[in-house]
């Protein structure tokens, strides 16, 4: 078991390409662990330098106590699982989950024992004969994860071990890889580009935007409190309304044609005057069809279903939009006027993209942005 | 489907076609069935005909001093170069399908099309004065490693196509739990790649069984000739071509080739890439 801490961690391509920008990162011990974000962020690379399949151009990599910058990928105690599984495809289940201990120069009988014996954890005993070729996706994913543990590394890492799933399977495997990472215990990293996916595994995530870090935090952190507009538009199966408005005298922000009350922590930070994005999810607008205080009001336009919600796209006079999520007892019709009051503690202000806050949670600071 | 509207007049083309279809194959069965039936014939014309069977032919051949010995040197000549070829061009063909250089298309398809001026007529003259300056005359190494030359580009053209279609994530993988750029090549590499190394080494083989110009020219000493150049002997004392041992012995030529086919095909099954066919 060990952490893994990153200082200074940077990665230039030949060519000039930055991918990494001097990355400070620490991820616990036992820690399940995410990085999110949109296709090119430097996600992968990252993971990749961990692993040590990419040289570092410049600072660290520590596991525990030892410095592994410069050591090869198979001197580091680390295993990978690869998007694709990267199965060989002309040896058996048993051979795949042996070949570790192979390298590890581990005589062929314990090899074969203990390859079984890791199958079976993970319900893979009766395929052990079987060539990956034969295997469905989801025990493919098996076989590819029960390859990794076999040979107790201190670090996992997880390029994208859900995205080769259809939907249903998906939800499946994250539920067990979830189970499984708490009962092995075992540091883990893992890259994704579904938000969903790193708010449900992950105790903790780190969003990343062009080679940089833009926040790191509990899922509950960064999905409540989103340190950018970046990661707030990023985070969320519905995107959060981001409304440019202005700070007036008393304490209110006139957003979308509304008058809203000022969140509390970005009272004692915003002048009069000055020109704010208004952030809130579309969750924590209540929804009314009479005149409320304190809230934007609109024409609905939209009404999507969610199943047990609806999702109503209300449009206010000044030509902005508005999503909230209205509870099944309300059926909005389209054409209809409605109001929507945001929640007071789950209201956000940002100045320049950056959320404007007294106090800093502990954990949910940004990273300085350059 | 269409119904004609006169029988008779489908009939008949019917007949025509089939026909057309029997002469061909008779065309391009006939040397096939010469080749089954001459060696076993008392008196072997140019024709085909039920022969009058013997085993002579056989035992002539046996006794004839260069025609065994000749098997033997087509057999080292092509192992020899079937090993170089599919060692090295595996090597270059992993090179180059991982690793990316400038104009590295370009290279291959100039190297492809320069290999047949190798091995073909074009260059025999500075070949020759090149294998003398290096004192490889008449050793089977000069011809192997000239032929191994000529061969190269295509089977590294060949090979590149079967790397390029095998992830990058499986050598990935092999390197993250410890194993070295060698192990990577022979745990992984090579067993994936298997058919290709099966494909192109039949295809080598099946080249240097076959090829003439380059022992002929290079090999002077007739005990170490291969079958292609023995086999153009065989001349009975009047100048005239001695059917019997010809035929006899383009049998025997034959048949390792095709017991290879057989056996290769069988094992690791062929697969080709890019085009191109042996």
């Amino acid at each position: 078991m060990a952490d893994i801490t990153l200082d200074r961690l940077a990665k230039v391509y030949p060519g000039g390409v930055r991918a990494l920008h001097d990355l400070d990162l620490t991820v616990r011990d036992g820690e399940f662990f995410a990085l999110l974000g949109p296709s090119g962020c430097g996600k992968s690379t990252l993971l990749r330098t961990v692993a040590g399949l990419e040289a570092a151009s410049g600072g660290t990599v520590r596991i525990g106590a030892r410095d592994v910058t410069e050591l090869q990928p198979g001197d580091r105690d680390i295993a990978m699982v690869f998007q694709d599984y990267a199965l060989f495809p002309h040896m058996t289940v048993e051979e795949n989950i042996g070949y570790p201990l192979k390298i590890k120069k581990v005589g062929r009988a314990e090899r074969a024992a203990k390859a079984r014996r890791t199958a079976e954890e993970l319900g893979l005993g009766h395929l052990s004969e079987r060539r990956p070729g034969q295997l469905s996706g989801g025990q493919q994913q098996r076989a590819a994860l029960a390859r990794a543990m076999a040979c107790h590394p201190q670090v996992f890492l997880f390029d994208e071990p859900l995205s080769n799933l259809d939907a249903r399977m998906r939800l499946e495997a994250r539920t067990f890889l979830k189970k499984l990472q708490r009962e092995l215990g075992v540091t883990t990293v893992f890259v994704t580009h579904d938000q969903a996916e790193a708010l449900a595994m992950a105790d903790r995530l780190a969003v990343m935007e062009g080679g940089e870090l833009r926040q790191v935090g509990t899922p509950t952190e960064v999905f409540r409190r989103p340190a950018s507009t970046f990661v707030a538009s990023f985070i969320g199966s519905t995107p959060m309304n981001l409304l440019p408005g202005r700070v007036t005298g008393d304490g209110t922000v006139r957003v979308a044609g509304g008058e809203l009350p000022v969140p509390d922590e970005a009272a004692p930070l915003a002048e009069a005057g000055e020109e704010v994005v208004y952030g809130i999810r579309p969750e924590y607008l209540s929804w009314s069809d009479s005149a409320a205080d304190g809230a934007v009001s609109g024409t609905v336009s939209v009404v999507e279903n969610l199943g047990s919600a609806q999702l109503v796209t209300l449009e206010p006079e000044d030509g902005s939009s508005v999503q909230v999520v209205v509870p099944e007892e309300h059926e909005p019709a389209p054409g209809t006027r409605g109001w929507a009051a945001p929640r007071a503690d789950r209201a956000l202000l940002y100045r320049d993209g950056d959320l404007l806050a007294a106090r800093a949670e502990a954990g949910t600071a940004a990273a300085p942005l350059s | 489907m269409r119904t004609p509207a006169n029988p008779a007049a489908a009939l008949l083309r019917g007949v025509g076609v089939y026909l057309l279809v029997a002469l061909t194959l008779a065309f391009f069965a006939l040397p096939m069935l010469w080749l089954a039936s001459a060696p076993f014939d008392k008196h072997p014309g140019i024709t085909v005909s039920l022969p009058d069977f013997t085993l002579a032919n056989f035992e002539r051949l046996w006794n004839n001093p260069n025609a065994v010995d000749s098997l033997a040197s087509s057999l080292i000549l092509a192992g020899g170069s079937a090993v170089l070829v599919v060692g090295l061009s595996a090597l270059a063909a992993y090179a180059l399908s991982r690793v990316h250089i400038r104009g590295r298309d370009g290279l291959l398809y100039a190297l492809l099309l320069l290999s047949s001026i190798v091995t073909g007529t074009a260059a025999m003259v500075p070949i020759f004065l090149l294998a003398a300056e290096l004192d490889l005359v008449d050793s089977y190494l000069g011809v192997v490693l000239v032929l191994t030359g000529g061969l190269l580009p295509a089977a590294i053209f060949i090979l590149k196509d079967f790397m390029d279609t095998t992830p990058r994530s499986y050598e990935e993988s092999a390197r993250v739990f410890g194993a070295s750029p060698l192990r990577v090549m022979k745990d992984i590499v090579v067993p994936v790649v298997r058919p290709g190394l099966a494909t192109v080494g039949v295809w080598t083989v099946a080249q240097v069984w076959g090829n003439f110009l380059i022992p002929f020219l290079l090999l002077r000493s007739p005990d170490k000739s291969p079958a292609a150049v023995v086999m153009y002997t065989f001349y009975t004392e009047g100048g005239q071509p001695d059917l019997a041992l010809i035929s006899t012995f383009s049998l025997l030529y034959s048949l390792p080739v095709v017991l290879m086919f057989l056996f290769v095909s069988r094992r690791y099954g062929f697969r080709f890439h890019g085009g191109i066919k042996a």
